[in-house]
């Protein structure tokens, strides 16, 4: 079998991957990036709306034009090897070498090894059979994402009454595509009491366009038998649902924007240790999992709801992976970080304390206005008022060198992050 | 057109009926395979829990038990032949009180008379030997080695296609409306206007039985769907069990199990209801909770959260309790095989060497071949193979190295394979290859399976359905004008 070694390899190629070998390249290593689709760029090509980029370029670009600001560069490097076409069967990690198995019809069977890994194979939507909606299996139920590609990249319409279960980005997003299709949207159903999506995506896609949102509503039961022919719908009391105001809407289509998991799959088989709350590898300070030389970025870490946070995450692990193949794993002590009060889970799960530290965390309340507070050892070191506070929007926490004092010799302590 | 003649043909192409035609296919005589679904094995044998039951559960006066048993030896040599997924695993009945340790005593004297070979009681830690994961509230049980697990509809499909080696025609899309005997000769006519003519007549309508019967002008019965919700876990799920677990019985059904697959993911279930409906295949949440509550009793470290997909069959279920497999008394040249529930799957390749005598003694010459060829030939499968191997293939064919199905690992040439084959459905490519069976259910292949379907058989995207007629996936293309 062909062998061929390189310094990193990039398992995925959207919006993480490229911005992380994109990183690792510039610094002079040699990358292969893969990704099973034929072209660059991931999921981002069937998110053919704007509002990426805001953050990263200071512009509004649509899900291609994001991905193009990457891919150009990526195929100019002559650092990259971009394997399109191809799947990463298997990694292992033997000491400082791990090897990767990966197919493609083009590349045949090959074994890649290389010094460093970016795991970067974002995520999958849950679907009917996780939340085991009850009712028949007919055709016509598709996940947000699958619709979206049918729509954008194939040109189809799936249905033309549709109903959208669950308020996750996608689902807000396909609501507006969908009618501008020519189709019917019908309702957003919606079990909590607060959407899943970013507030910008409720204005945008729903208000604008009259579509009803059904809080703290579930889709109790889907009829049809060979295609999807209604929905049943059932208010939640005090979170039960409560059968006898359950009303029936006629439809074709059912939309799933019930939530992603992290595709961990090969993480998980390579031995990869993964944490409960993110769906994601637990990850040191430098983005670093339980395997050393084994990094992961963007959504196969943990859910981001803005692209732009899932590359400037990749363009940092990036440097962290560089940083490796330069030095290999750093002695300086990190300490960890825990989720406190209100808050789901915080990303990564260690850090520096004689460095500046990126945070990600997830509320789990709604809170208009609050106070993040970052304590050590029970005493405050950092605290921040925070407007508009929903569990769908990501929160950022910057923890500097000044803000946790170095006590030399001794271990860092804990950091916990709790939203007040 | 002219109507196609045939000495038999069977009605029915699910595991019985399939069974029939695979062992009437190796003699001298025509035979064709009705079935009303687009594709085989689509009624009640899709959602079948898969199980080859060790013969313990029925009185030997039974013909029931009597085939279940004589199925169950046969499984080795089909597997060999067929290479459908099989393995016999064991199966465990566990107890959790001494009045169930009654009733498992009893599965074992009842076990001993029917023969079941190494078949055993066991105390509290020989079973949490065997089976870990059990509750260790457990008390004792019963453990026989020959039950095992097979994935039933690609046992259907290697059934069939056996037979169409062999000569056996295979009319899908074939739903029998009407029936007319003249001078010895039936002709069957379909609601999709097809005809077939035959002087045989087999009756494997599974759930339909008795409409087909009344339209053959024989025996006069009824069949009562009783309906099973079954739920799937994924692979590596934290309860995968080394055997198939049954509860202590219960009075009418065999209770609700936890089943590892031979594919390595795993089902809880089926609960057991009697309904009218047959085509009432809905999943409900009561249900949902009763069968994970039973299933969490016996290993407990079975999650909710490693639900894949969720999925009811129902069993069709005769009055008397026993199989209906005779030469019809009312109508000439009719046999029936009728009211097969469990342990039908098991004993299915039974009831075709049953039904084959059934049709010699009611007249039928039966010459053996000379070139029946009893096997089909095994076609990789990405997940199956070493690197070295699956490098060899795809430098030979390279569609082996598009991974379509990442959850399966399911290859673009078997997706191509299945096509050809004559299963041009989505369900008909995830049930013959597991594309879009896994975790994702499909959100990341189905698409590239829509397209490959497109492509094999030229038809339109919007003409290709999930399991035939009424299924369509998408409904129009973006520009052109939307059909109805």
């Amino acid at each position: 079998m062909e062998e061929r070694a390189y310094d990193a390899a990039v398992i995925g190629a959207g919006a993480a991957g490229m911005a992380a070998a994109l990183r690792i390249a510039a610094a002079g290593c040699r990358v292969a990036l893969i990704d099973r689709e034929d072209h660059l760029g991931g999921i981002l090509l069937q998110c053919i709306h704007n509002g990426f980029g805001l953050h990263r370029f200071n512009e509004e670009l649509t899900g291609p034009e994001f991905a193009e600001r990457f891919s150009g560069q990526l195929v100019d490097s002559d650092r990259i090897d971009v394997l399109l076409n191809t799947t990463v069967l298997e990694m292992q990690s033997e000491g400082p070498t791990k090897s990767l198995l990966v197919c493609g019809p083009d590349c045949g069977v090959l074994k890649l090894t290389a010094r460093a890994v970016v795991l970067a194979m974002g995520c999958r939507e849950r679907n009917r059979g996780n939340l085991g909606i009850p009712g028949t299996r007919p055709a016509g139920i598709f996940t947000a994402g699958l619709a979206q590609r049918l729509v954008n990249i194939e040109g189809y319409i799936p249905g033309k009454r549709v109903v959208i279960v669950g308020s996750g980005d996608i689902g807000l997003i396909m609501a507006r595509r969908m009618r501008w299709v020519g189709a019917e949207v019908l309702a957003v159903v919606e079990i909590l009491p607060h959407p899943s999506g970013i507030t910008r995506n409720i204005v945008q896609c729903l208000n604008d366009f009259n579509i009803p949102l059904y809080l703290s509503h579930i889709v109790s039961r889907i009829v049809g038998r060979d295609r999807v022919e209604a929905v049943e719908i059932t208010p939640l009391e005090a979170g039960r649902p409560d059968p006898d105001k359950t009303f029936r809407l006629d439809c074709d289509t059912i939309l799933l924007s019930v939530g992603l998991i992290p595709e961990n799959e090969l993480s998980k088989a390579a031995g990869v240790q993964l944490d409960a709350d993110t769906g994601g590898p637990r990850v040191d300070a430098r983005l670093m999992t339980s395997i050393d030389g084994v990094f992961a970025c963007g959504n196969v870490l943990h859910v981001h709801d803005l692209v732009d946070w899932a590359s400037a995450e990749a363009t940092r692990c990036g440097d962290y992976v560089v940083a490796y193949l330069r030095d290999g794993v750093s002695a300086r002590p990190q300490g960890r970080v825990l989720p406190g009060a209100n808050v789901k889970y915080v990303v990564p799960h260690r850090y520096l304390p004689d460095a500046e530290n990126q945070f990600s965390l997830r509320a789990l309340i709604v809170k208009d206005i609050g106070t993040i507070t970052v304590k050590r050892d029970g005493k405050l070191v950092k605290r921040r008022t925070l407007r508009h506070i929903r569990p769908a929007e990501m929160i950022h926490v910057k923890v500097r060198p000044a803000d946790v004092p170095v006590v030399e010799g001794a271990d860092p302590e804990p950091l916990e992050i709790a939203i007040e | 057109m002219k109507i196609p003649v045939y000495d038999v043909a069977i009605i029915g192409a699910g595991c019985v009926g399939a069974s029939i035609a695979r062992r009437l296919s190796a003699y001298q005589v025509d035979v064709a395979l009705l079935e009303k679904c687009v594709d085989v094995g689509f009624g009640v044998s899709k959602a079948n829990s898969g199980i080859i039951h060790a013969g313990f559960h029925h009185p030997v006066t039974s013909l029931k038990a009597r085939l279940e048993i004589r199925g169950n030896l046969m499984f080795d040599q089909l597997h060999h032949e067929l290479n459908f997924p099989f393995k016999r695993v064991g199966i465990l009945v566990v107890a959790f009180s001494y009045e169930q340790m009654k009733a498992v005593e009893q599965l074992y004297e009842q076990g001993v008379r029917n023969g079941v070979p190494l078949i055993e009681v066991c105390g509290r830690d020989r079973l949490l030997l065997l089976e870990p994961k059990l509750n260790p509230d457990v008390v004792g049980g019963l453990y026989a080695p020959t039950g095992g697990i097979i994935e039933p509809y690609r046992y259907v499909f290697a059934l069939v296609e056996s037979a169409m080696r062999n000569g056996v025609a295979l009319h899908t899309d074939f739903q029998v409306a009407k029936a007319d005997c003249k001078r010895g000769m039936y002709t069957l006519r379909s609601t999709q206007g097809d005809a077939v003519r035959a002087r045989y007549i087999v009756n494997a309508a599974g759930l339909y039985a008795d409409e087909v019967s009344r339209l053959l002008g024989a025996e006069s019965f009824t069949i009562t769907p009783r309906k099973g919700e079954e739920f799937l876990l994924e692979r590596s799920a934290a309860g995968f069990p080394n055997h198939v677990i049954f509860p202590a019985p219960g009075r009418h059904t065999k209770g609700m199990l936890v089943i590892p697959t031979v594919e390595g993911t795993m089902m809880i279930g089926p609960t057991a209801e009697e309904i009218e409906d047959k085509e009432d295949r809905e999943t409900t949440a009561d249900n949902l909770d009763k069968v994970f509550a039973s299933a969490m009793h016996m290993v407990p470290v079975i999650s909710r959260r490693e639900i894949i997909t969720s999925f009811a069959g129902l069993r069709p279920v005769m009055e008397g309790n026993d199989f209906f497999i005779d030469v019809s008394a009312e109508a000439p040249h009719v046999i029936q095989a009728a009211g097969i529930q469990s342990p039908g799957l098991t004993a299915s390749p039974a009831i075709g060497e049953y039904v084959k005598d059934l049709l010699k003694r009611n007249g039928l010459t039966l010459t053996e071949k000379t070139h029946f060829d009893p096997s089909i030939p095994a076609t990789p499968k990405v997940r199956e193979l070493t690197p070295e191997a699956l490098a060899g293939l795809v430098r030979e064919d390279p569609r082996y190295g598009h991974i379509v199905c990442r959850c399966e690992a399911v290859s673009e040439a078997e997706v191509v394979e299945a096509i050809r084959k004559g299963h041009a459905t989505l369900d008909g490519i995830k049930f013959y290859t597991r594309a879009g069976m896994g975790r994702c259910q499909g959100g990341f292949c189905s698409y590239r399976v829509l397209k490959i379907l497109a492509r094999e058989t030229g038809l339109p995207i919007e003409a290709i359905t999930k399991r035939g007629d009424g299924s369509r996936i998408v409904i129009g293309r973006i520009g052109a004008r939307t059909q109805e």
